[in-house]
């Protein structure tokens, strides 16, 4: 069973590297653009096709690895 | 006073700091991450500067979760001295030893420079050899070393006298302009609550010899061993 973690940054934290991107597209003159926050994707494959309990293990990997909660916010998908 | 030197996979600082806890004379013992247990009679645990597991995926967050972060939690829980440098700083932060995060410096530079301090209160176990106020010059070298915090935690750092160094500029004024990374409140380290844990991003080890550039850093481990600088 394969997973998607996507780990974002929580609203109001400044994102240097995201401005630096938003300028880098403005600049090749890709219009439309208001921002651009930058984030992380982890594709997870799991040994078990036990969504439950994929689901706590990804969510604990969340909380004590993948993301800092202080300034960044995960998602959790199970896919087939 | 018998310190600890943590060296993770990435570090390259413990020598530099060892060198300058054996000026100051403490002993130093090193200690590999994937131990799990302190020297015995460890007072103090220095988690040093460099870029451990290569910085991947946030800076400090897979040295935080390493074997030995257990003991040194417990150390500091005991009311031991941890002192984070740089690298060192970002894992404290990570491991929750002190709160907020070190996010990449607002410029998007590395910066390696000279550096001005201010030293916030000299009543604590790493700067009883300054003098409150003192203005240090040490150095900087860093690319994610920006400070920040929720309103709250500022508010209680600040409330608490919890904040350690300031960035500014050699008359001790802190500003926009002597900030290098964007910090809030030009905040360069803080210490616990109980003062006992210590994280910084400035490198105090490398300035101990006039030969390399200054003994402005000789403080803070004169300071932690109980003397002060010569």
């Amino acid at each position: 069973m394969k997973a998607r973690v996507t780990v974002t940054l929580k609203t109001g934290v400044l994102d240097p590297q995201g401005k630096a991107i938003e300028g880098a597209l403005k600049s090749l003159g890709i219009d439309g653009l208001s921002s651009v926050r930058q984030g992380k994707v982890f594709d997870i494959e799991l040994n078990s096709a036990d969504k439950a309990a994929a689901e706590t293990a990804l969510k604990d990997a969340c909380e004590k690895l993948l993301a800092n909660t202080v300034i960044e916010n995960y998602r959790v998908e199970i896919g087939g | 006073m018998k310190a600890a030197v943590i060296t993770f996979p990435g570090s390259n600082r413990e020598g530099d700091v060892a060198k300058a806890l054996k000026q100051a004379g403490a002993t130093v013992e090193h200690v590999w991450h994937a131990d799990t247990a302190l020297p015995a009679g460890t007072d103090l645990v220095v988690l040093p500067g460099g870029f451990s597991y290569g910085d991947y995926l946030r800076t400090g967050a897979i040295a935080a979760r390493a074997n030995i972060m257990d003991a040194t939690r417990a150390h500091a829980e005991r009311g031991g001295y941890v002192l984070g440098i740089c690298n060192g700083f970002q894992i404290v932060c990570e491991a929750g030893l002190l709160p907020g995060v070190l996010r990449r410096n607002a410029n998007l530079k590395f910066i390696c420079r000279r550096q001005h301090l201010t030293v916030e209160r000299a009543d604590t176990p790493y700067t009883s050899s300054y003098a409150k106020g003192e203005v240090i010059d040490v150095c900087v070298a860093h690319g994610e070393g920006n400070y920040i915090a929720d309103e709250e935690t500022i508010a209680r750092l600040e409330g608490e006298g919890l904040v350690a160094f300031r960035y500014a500029d050699a008359a001790g004024k802190v500003t926009d302009a002597a900030n290098p990374n964007g910090s809030l409140n030009n905040i360069a380290g803080i210490y616990s609550p109980k003062l006992n844990v210590l994280g910084l991003m400035p490198h105090p080890e490398n300035l101990i010899d006039s030969l390399t550039g200054g003994t402005d850093g000789r403080g803070m481990f004169a300071s932690l061993v109980g003397k002060k600088a010569a």
